[in-house]
């Protein structure tokens, strides 16, 4: 078969295309899993039905409204925020968002950019958000905000390392760390020989995969880890004194970031956009379908947790980190190691 | 020196706060010490008055050392309404209607006391059925206040969920009160000397399946919340009150049985309503921990909806109004009555000179003088820890101010 995406049609129309495609899916993923999973799945846990009228169909067209009501407002700033890091920190926090999406393949050929460190880099940026968290809550002026953002900073330290070591397993397994390598790697695994599925990483790196998770729960400041938005608490934390656009970035930016985060975890651990025995053309067709219902899968579980858990407090996320999920990354890390090398 | 004098500041803000200028800062850096320890100075947080986890308008003045709380000062009277003094110039059916709003949850519990005060001192009793009706109605505004605690308290450690499952089955407990009364909130339900009305038909059958909803609701919350580990880690000895600095501070009901004081008012107090014909089981837990107070108020709720099958079973027939005159005028005398409201202690000391209205009400209301505790209780912890012990003392701001 012919390959589809082998037509050539040049570098600018290509760089044009891939930018339209990674503007938008940021924003169409986060409203996604804001519909999906924020207002429907969460409404039906807590026995209400959420939004019914907007849109006719289960009120899918609440949150573009909502969108649509956050450019129409006020831009307010606190009169004693420092102005222009004020202005700049949810614009750090979304391109961090935006640069994971860069890595991340779709198909054979569709990545925006195949990197051969790709694990590491979208790791690397995904932590830049931490960053804008920081600017927010210091130019805010307001001492709720400025808890918050030292609350993420501290957080940084207690689960970035499980995150990193969680997924060492994987790069160890496929002997890449390029992320289309891992996701052929999968698909051409085997499990015991029979080579019907793949080998879905899920399988071997559960360990991983539940680490993965637990940190990438505490990347997004989502419920058992949320202490930097905090509601009871802190009132939202370093978000706190931002409105209109702004808290659009924000917003975009939390869910942009769990549809990243479901779409690496897809990739790394659930075989990406891989179907077993599609190849070529077809793959490159039926991937961005096949990872995307991958990435709810993941999502879905992210956001159960969400909706379910209290919150932890802050020491105790770092005594977990540091007692429980850094020595079992490390341990999954050798117990892969031996397998490697033995098998 | 006249006001004139002053810089006018237009707006509170563009006020330039006075730096007191460091003489030491301007040493040749040569003689400054290299390592100087750095000085991180108490940050003074205002929780409230408007905060969500303050239930209203309580505001906190707190001091903190990083997370940690150096001191707490609770201020208060941002919903001060001026219950005692308003008594004295309405006559007693009006002032009934006033006392439901102190405590806005647990409306009818707050009537009762009251007009027990009146029926006291005017000589005159209300009828059996009358009595048990009253019971049945405070055990279920009991029911109601700790389910909305029982989900609010999973809302403050951050659990989102459990806040409505608690809305949602307090509606049913809720709609069998309305159904009575005719009010969710605030029924104003009870006369001097009796009921405004009987019980509707079909009204007793309903309240049993009601009832069966509260159980049900009691388990999951133990099986949501109680059991999760997260939860436990925010409750477990955080704000632990000891049985005698509870007692000194003057703290009561379940707050105080959580610390492990066998003490209940409608066993051991006077006695009033219908509670000496129920047979029912004061819970106590020895830890006085926040999870010692979530735990006691389950068991409390589970135990209320037992007696309201009780006194389901026993309500007799009869009057519901006791012969009371046209216009009521309360002989002169002074009387003290307590209750225990789901709160805690409320008791009103009424002062009569002989007219249709009290000469002085002196109202003790239960989250006064359990807040009053919060100074002692929140040294040395970290701000969430703040959030969990308000949630679990339970104060309501009406009652705090009046």
């Amino acid at each position: 078969m012919t390959h589809l995406l082998a037509v050539d049609i040049g570098w600018g129309w290509t760089l044009a295309i891939k930018t339209v495609v990674v503007l938008g899916l940021i924003p169409l993923g986060a409203l996604i899993l804001g519909y999906t999973f924020l207002l429907k799945m969460m409404s039906h846990m807590q026995s209400r039905l959420g939004p019914m009228d907007p849109g006719g169909f289960h009120g899918w067209f609440q949150l573009v409204g909502d969108g649509m009501k956050f450019l129409q407002k006020e831009d307010i700033m606190p009169e004693q925020a420092d102005r222009r890091v004020f202005a700049l920190a949810p614009a750090v926090v979304v391109i961090s968002t935006f640069l994971i999406f860069v890595v991340v393949p779709t198909g054979p050929r569709l990545v925006v950019k195949d990197l051969d460190v790709g694990v590491f880099y979208a790791l690397a940026v995904s932590s830049l958000s931490i960053i804008g968290v920081l600017m927010a809550g210091w130019a805010s002026a307001n001492k709720f905000a400025l808890l918050g953002a030292l609350r993420a900073a501290a957080q940084l330290i207690a689960y970035e390392l499980p995150l990193l070591l969680a997924v060492v397993g994987v790069v160890v397994q496929a002997g890449t760390m390029n992320l289309n390598g891992i996701v052929t790697a999968q698909q051409g695994g085997a499990i015991f020989g029979w080579d019907g599925l793949g080998n879905p990483y899920i399988l071997t790196q559960f360990v991983g995969f539940a680490l993965f998770l637990v940190a990438a729960q505490a990347e997004l400041t989502q419920t058992p880890f949320d202490m930097p938005v905090a509601e009871s608490e802190l009132v939202s934390g370093y978000m706190v004194e931002y409105t209109g656009f702004r808290f659009l970035f924000f917003f975009i930016g939390e869910f942009g970031t769990a549809f990243a985060f479901a779409a690496l975890a897809a990739t790394l651990f659930l075989g990406g956009w891989a179907l077993p025995g599609v190849h070529g053309g077809t793959a490159d067709l039926l991937g961005p379908l096949v990872l995307f219902v991958k990435l709810m899968a993941v999502a879905f579980l992210i956001f159960w947790v969400r909706f379910t858990y209290p919150r932890l407090r802050e020491d105790q996320l770092q005594a977990m980190a540091w007692k429980y999920l850094i020595p079992i990354a490390l341990a999954n890390i050798l117990v892969t190691g031996l397998f490697k090398v033995w098998l | 020196m006249s006001t004139t004098d002053r810089p006018v500041a237009t707006r509170p803000s563009a006020v330039v706060p006075e730096i007191e200028v460091d003489p030491g800062a301007f040493r040749h850096l040569a003689d400054a010490q290299m390592n100087v320890e750095l000085d991180t100075g108490d940050m003074v947080l205002n929780l409230g008055p408007q905060h969500p986890a303050t239930h209203g308008t309580l505001r906190l003045v707190v001091r903190l050392d990083g997370e940690r709380v150096l001191a707490a000062d609770p201020v208060i009277g941002y919903m001060h309404r001026g219950y005692e003094k308003l008594t004295e110039y309405r006559p007693y059916p009006q002032i009934i209607t006033l006392i439901n709003r102190i405590d806005w949850l647990s409306s009818f519990a707050n009537e009762v006391p009251f007009v027990h005060a009146a029926e006291r001192l005017m000589g005159i009793e209300a009828p059996p059925r009358a009595v048990y009706i009253r019971t049945i109605l405070t055990e279920l505004s009991r029911i109601a206040t700790f389910l909305l605690f029982l989900g609010e308290m999973g809302l403050q450690v951050g659990a989102m969920t459990p806040a409505f499952f608690g809305f949602r089955d307090r509606e049913h407990v809720l709609n069998v009160i309305e159904g009575a009364t005719g009010g969710r909130f605030h029924p104003n339900f009870n006369r001097v000397g009796g009921l405004k009305d009987d019980l509707p038909w079909g009204w007793i059958a309903e309240c049993r399946r009601t009832m069966d909803i509260v159980f049900k609701s009691c388990d999951d919350f133990e099986d949501l919340l109680m059991g999760n580990e997260i939860f436990e880690a925010r409750t477990r000895s955080i704000g632990i009150i000891p049985a005698d600095v509870g007692t000194s501070y003057g703290v009561s009901g379940s707050n105080i049985r959580a610390s492990g004081v066998d003490w209940d008012l409608r066993r051991d107090g006077d006695p009033y309503l219908a509670y000496r014909d129920v047979d029912f089981k004061v819970w106590t837990h020895p830890d006085g921990d926040s999870y010692a107070r979530y735990w006691v108020r389950l068991q409390e709720t589970r135990e209320s909806a037992r007696m309201v099958l009780q006194l389901l079973d026993a309500i007799p027939a009869g009057p519901i109004m006791a012969k009371v005159p046209r216009v009521i005028k309360v002989p002169e005398g002074e009387c003290w009555v307590e209750t225990e409201n789901p709160l805690g202690q409320m008791g009103y000391y009424l002062v009569s000179k002989g007219s249709t209205g009290p000469f002085r009400t002196k109202i003790r209301s239960a989250s006064f003088s359990n807040v009053s505790i919060l100074p002692w209780l929140l040294q040395g912890v970290y701000i969430p820890d703040i959030i969990t012990i308000l949630a679990s003392l339970y104060f309501i701001l009406g009652d705090i101010d009046r």
